[in-house]
């Protein structure tokens, strides 16, 4: 994912540990498909900020040369007895049709289905 | 010769512990792999009650398994050790792998009936390599824990002190070996999961490098963190199954096409001239006076060996924690994006909108330590935090890998305690969710540089609690691990 078009500043300003608000917290939450009962909530909102404070102490390295470690393959050194081959990233397998699971085994694990599609509540209403 | 012996008249304590003793038990027809599975099964019955390790037993399938085993024992084709090298061994799987014909939990509830229609790479291999397997174990909720008390299934007691922790998320994994409830099991690690529960527990806990062993059929936690793994009562053990596990599968884009050497077979080679790197950064405050000790005393056991001892320096480990509750949370929230109540598992019955159903299903689903992971993951991605701190932290994480490519250019393994402390009691931290991460400190470097290694016990707090050394190698260099930890092993004899 490239990276998204903030200043330097407005990195910075985001991750200062001024604490997240509750508010957030619940925004946050629809985005994750939670719901945070209210009981859950103040623990909740405790907990990230207290994680969250810690996480700040990032800001004390300065990564502004450093690549992001996206692939962990990348990285890797070979061993020597494989001739120095080493993974670079992705290995790609030909786009080929194969077979995949059975249905019926997999339609019998859903929890609403005719056979060949999994039911759910309508989407749409008319 | 011995006759067969068709009802488990084997007392638990003198059932065959290793691979090899209790594969030639059956070879030579001391014993049966059907009565080896049955004596283990008894020790699960008399046991499990207090420690809570099993989530599910699969007695069908592994009597079928041990049937075959004792045919083929019949006809001598188990004569060579080469085939079949885990004939009728019996072994658990952890439940966040998935096995045919059992259910597959993660220690959740959102997954309570879940039964998946396929086995796990890593599963099938140990089916292929002629191993009984016995059942499902109890973990962390979809491996998200050091305790093994955010399974809703019960907490794991620890087999060595009842009132106390077996570590986690594969507290199930390593109770059951140590309490002589399986050979051997199969654990995951995505931030010390096999390394830590195998030092509160005192046996064996090996971390293949990422991408060694597959994780086709692992329910996903942290993708680019997460490992499958063998917990063991010998080095030996952990050798040979890693033997089976390793190598390239078509169906995980990120295993490796390394090859898999005889790890087995080099463990005796003298451990003489080996450099050992020892870090300030993982022998600083915190760390438990007498956890110290043990692991400077393994050092010397490695000197006395013929090892050189070096300083070395891993300077960024203290930003370790912060960048892997980044990735990890954040990783977690993707993966845990597909547990909405459409296909599989639990569905919320009380919805009457398609928005409502993954709501509710999640909110009745998942615990309070996954709900709070995914809340974090999901925030370090969101929209105007993710440069701040999800980018932050992969950039921070090339920083960590870079440390220790720089030590390996000095030395050929590193050791370090497993653990800053000795297993602590249930319910001690549960309050307290950032302690418990800061002492994952020493086990999630691993994780993040992808690097291999091991923790082997090490000897005993003066209450009797185990405690364990860590080993740490290069990318796909087990074997040097395996030898430092044989090498180990043996000086504790």
């Amino acid at each position: 994912m490239q990276s998204t078009s903030q200043t330097p500043k407005q990195i910075e300003k985001a991750a200062k540990s001024e604490p997240v608000p509750l508010e957030q917290v619940l925004r946050v939450a629809e985005l994750a498909q939670l719901e945070l009962r209210e009981d859950e909530q103040q623990e909740m909102l405790r907990d990230l900020n207290a994680i969250l404070g810690h996480v700040a102490q990032l800001n004390e390295l300065d990564t502004r040369e450093v690549p992001p470690m996206t692939q962990v393959n990348a990285v890797m050194q070979g061993d020597a007895s494989d001739a120095g081959a080493v993974d670079a990233g992705n290995v790609l397998r030909a786009d080929a049709v194969r077979p995949s699971l059975d249905r019926a085994k997999v339609m019998a694990t859903a929890p609403e289905t005719d056979g060949t599609y999994f039911k759910v509540p309508k989407v749409i209403e008319r | 010769m011995a006759e067969l012996k068709s009802t488990s008249s084997l007392a638990s304590q003198d059932a065959p512990r290793t691979i090899r003793s209790a594969r030639h038990a059956i070879v030579s027809g001391e014993t049966s792999a059907v009565a080896l599975a049955d004596s283990y099964y008894d020790t699960i019955a008399a046991e499990d009650p207090k420690i809570n390790a099993w989530l599910a037993l699969s007695r069908e399938r592994a009597t079928a398994q041990a049937h075959r085993i004792d045919e083929l024992a019949k006809t001598g084709e188990l004569a060579n050790e080469e085939a079949l090298p885990l004939a009728g061994v019996p072994i658990g799987i952890k439940d966040v792998l998935v096995m045919e014909g059992a259910p597959a939990t993660a220690g959740s509830k959102i997954l309570e009936n879940y039964r998946p229609p396929y086995d796990a790479t890593t599963v099938a291999k140990l089916s292929a390599a002629g191993a009984v397997l016995l059942g499902k174990l109890n973990c962390d909720e979809f491996a998200m824990g050091s305790s093994n008390e955010n399974s809703a299934y019960g907490p794991v007691h620890n087999p060595r002190a009842l009132d106390r922790v077996p570590g986690g998320s594969s507290g199930g994994s390593a109770a059951a070996v140590a309490a002589n409830m399986a050979v051997a099991t199969l654990g995951t690690d995505t931030g010390g999961s096999i390394r830590q529960p195998a030092s509160f527990c005192g046996v064996v806990g090996l971390l293949p490098t990422y991408g060694r062993v597959s994780r086709y059929g692992l329910i996903a936690f942290a993708s680019s963190l997460d490992r499958v793994g063998p917990f063991t009562h010998t080095v030996e053990d952990a050798a040979i199954l890693l033997g089976v596990l390793a190598g390239s599968d078509p169906m995980d884009a990120t295993s490796a096409h390394q090859l898999v050497p005889n790890y087995a077979a080099a463990l005796d080679a003298p451990v003489k001239g080996l450099r050992i790197g020892i870090p300030d950064e993982y022998f600083a405050d915190g760390l438990d006076e007498e956890v110290r000790a043990a692991v400077e005393k393994t050092a010397d056991a490695l000197r006395a060996a013929g090892c050189t001892l070096h300083k070395v320096s891993l300077p960024h480990t203290r930003y370790a924690v912060a960048t892997y509750y980044v990735l990890a949370t954040a990783e977690a929230s993707s993966n845990l994006a597909r547990f909405d109540g459409v296909r599989y598992g639990l569905r919320a019955q009380d919805a009457n909108s398609l928005s409502s159903m993954y709501r509710r299903t999640r909110d009745q689903g998942f615990g309070k330590e996954v709900k709070r992971r995914i809340l974090l993951g999901t925030y370090v991605l969101s929209a105007g935090y993710y440069d701040a701190y999800y980018r932050k932290a992969q950039q921070v994480r090339t920083l960590l890998t870079r440390d220790f490519l720089q030590a390996f250019t000095q030395v050929d393994a590193i050791l370090t305690p497993t653990a800053p402390t000795p297993a602590f009691r249930l319910g001690e931290k549960t309050d307290n969710p950032l302690e418990m991460y800061l002492a994952d400190i020493y086990t999630v470097t691993a994780n993040l540089a992808g690097i291999c290694g091991i923790s082997v016990p090490c000897g005993n707090s003066s209450a009797g609690l185990p405690i364990g050394a860590q080993i740490l190698g290069k990318h796909f260099d087990e074997a040097t691990v395996l030898r430092v930890a044989h090498a180990v092993e043996q000086a504790q004899r």
